[in-house]
């Protein structure tokens, strides 16, 4: 039986998207059968990020209101055998579907699938309870910044209510220089707060920036934020993996050579 | 800035976590400011009729605490009230 793992943040642009898309694509090349679902209905946004816009036929809410099957709306990515994609509609609204129906879709799809990740759409309203319906565990998402601690916390604590069974923070864009001289919360001050188990942090990277502009997840990359998304996936997978020196790009050579330079 | 200032600055950080702990605090006791100041005044009036208490001295505030009964830190409500003069042991 598949888990359900939701993608939630509270404040929009932290990072959830990226997030599902580097996780879910990682997983897939750990070999597990996993599907992305977008359940922000009205700014669909995951089938961009994963280079997969132009193969859309049918959508969440198609298969919801039932004028397809599961099987027809999915996307196959080709690039990864065992990764598919749920896209969002993007002309209706979050009341087209309820929770119950996500909860019921979910439970479908854990029969084939080993993860099924939900990517939330920001917000505490009904895309969110939407999102959050049938879901094993949570990924809460979160910059060092004030603005979007306070929002995680928020979440966490709806989360709770909902007698989410776990919850995992993922601190994104934590830049590392930034950290160093005091003018940015490191992941651990971000962790105290909120007070749940980290499962990953990413470093600001402009490669993210890259891979998204081509439609390529860069997990799995090179990349200090493709290895620490990879390292997220084998989290959840089990594995037990220490978590990346993000100051490694200080090191004696890429300063020698200057070249890149990444955050 | 200077190259004074630059020495004496402290890192932003340290600013961003006080202050998210505190509205954390009463983010998570579902108590926002306008509410704090209802439960401040009602506690003013109900004590207010038995002993005469220093109004510039009170503090009222929720903050966090030490569980009795099992790890970790719990909300309470803090209070500091100054007491000027027993009303009561004048009778």
């Amino acid at each position: 039986m598949g888990e359900v793992i939701v993608v939630t943040s509270g404040k929009g642009g932290v990072g959830k998207t990226t997030t599902t898309a580097n996780v879910g694509t990682g997983l897939a090349m750990l070999e597990k059968k996993v599907v992305l679902i977008d359940t922000d209905i009205g700014l669909r946004n995951l089938d961009v990020v994963m280079g997969l816009e132009n193969r859309i036929v049918y959508n969440l809410v198609d298969v919801i209101e039932g004028n397809c099957r599961i099987r027809n709306a999915l996307i196959k990515d080709k690039r990864y055998p065992n990764l598919y994609l749920l896209p969002s509609a993007q002309t209706r609204d979050k009341n087209s579907v309820t929770p119950e129906q996500m909860r019921k879709l979910a439970d479908e799809l854990r029969e084939e699938f080993d993860y099924i990740l939900m990517d939330c759409p920001a917000g505490i309203e009904q895309g969110f309870r939407n999102a959050i319906a049938g879901a094993d565990k949570a990924l809460v998402v979160t910059t060092p910044e004030v603005s979007a601690v306070r929002d995680a916390d928020r979440i966490i604590g709806l989360l709770e209510a909902n007698e989410m069974q776990e919850t995992y923070l993922v601190v994104n864009r934590l830049r590392m220089d930034m950290v160093k001289r005091g003018d940015m919360m490191s992941s651990e001050d971000v962790t105290e707060i909120l007070a749940i188990d980290l499962i990953g942090v990413v470093p600001d990277d402009e490669s993210i920036v890259i891979s998204t502009n081509q439609g390529e997840p860069l997990v799995g990359s090179d990349s200090l934020a493709g290895r620490a998304y990879m390292n997220i996936a084998r989290r959840l997978a089990g594995d037990e993996v220490p978590f990346l020196d993000l100051n490694e790009r200080n090191s004696f050579f890429s300063k020698l050579f200057g070249k890149n330079r990444r955050y | 800035m200077g190259l004074a200032d630059l020495f004496r600055r402290k890192g932003t950080s340290s600013i961003a976590k006080d202050r998210l702990k505190l509205v954390l605090v009463s983010d998570r006791a579902g108590c926002s400011p306008e509410v704090m100041e209802q439960i401040k005044n009602d506690i003013i009036a109900v004590i207010s009729k038995y002993i005469e208490i220093d109004l510039d001295g009170l503090d009222i505030k929720i903050t966090q605490t030490e569980s009795e009964t099992h790890n970790g830190t719990v909300p309470a409500l803090f209070a500091n009230i100054p007491i000027k003069d027993m009303k009561a042991s004048k009778k």
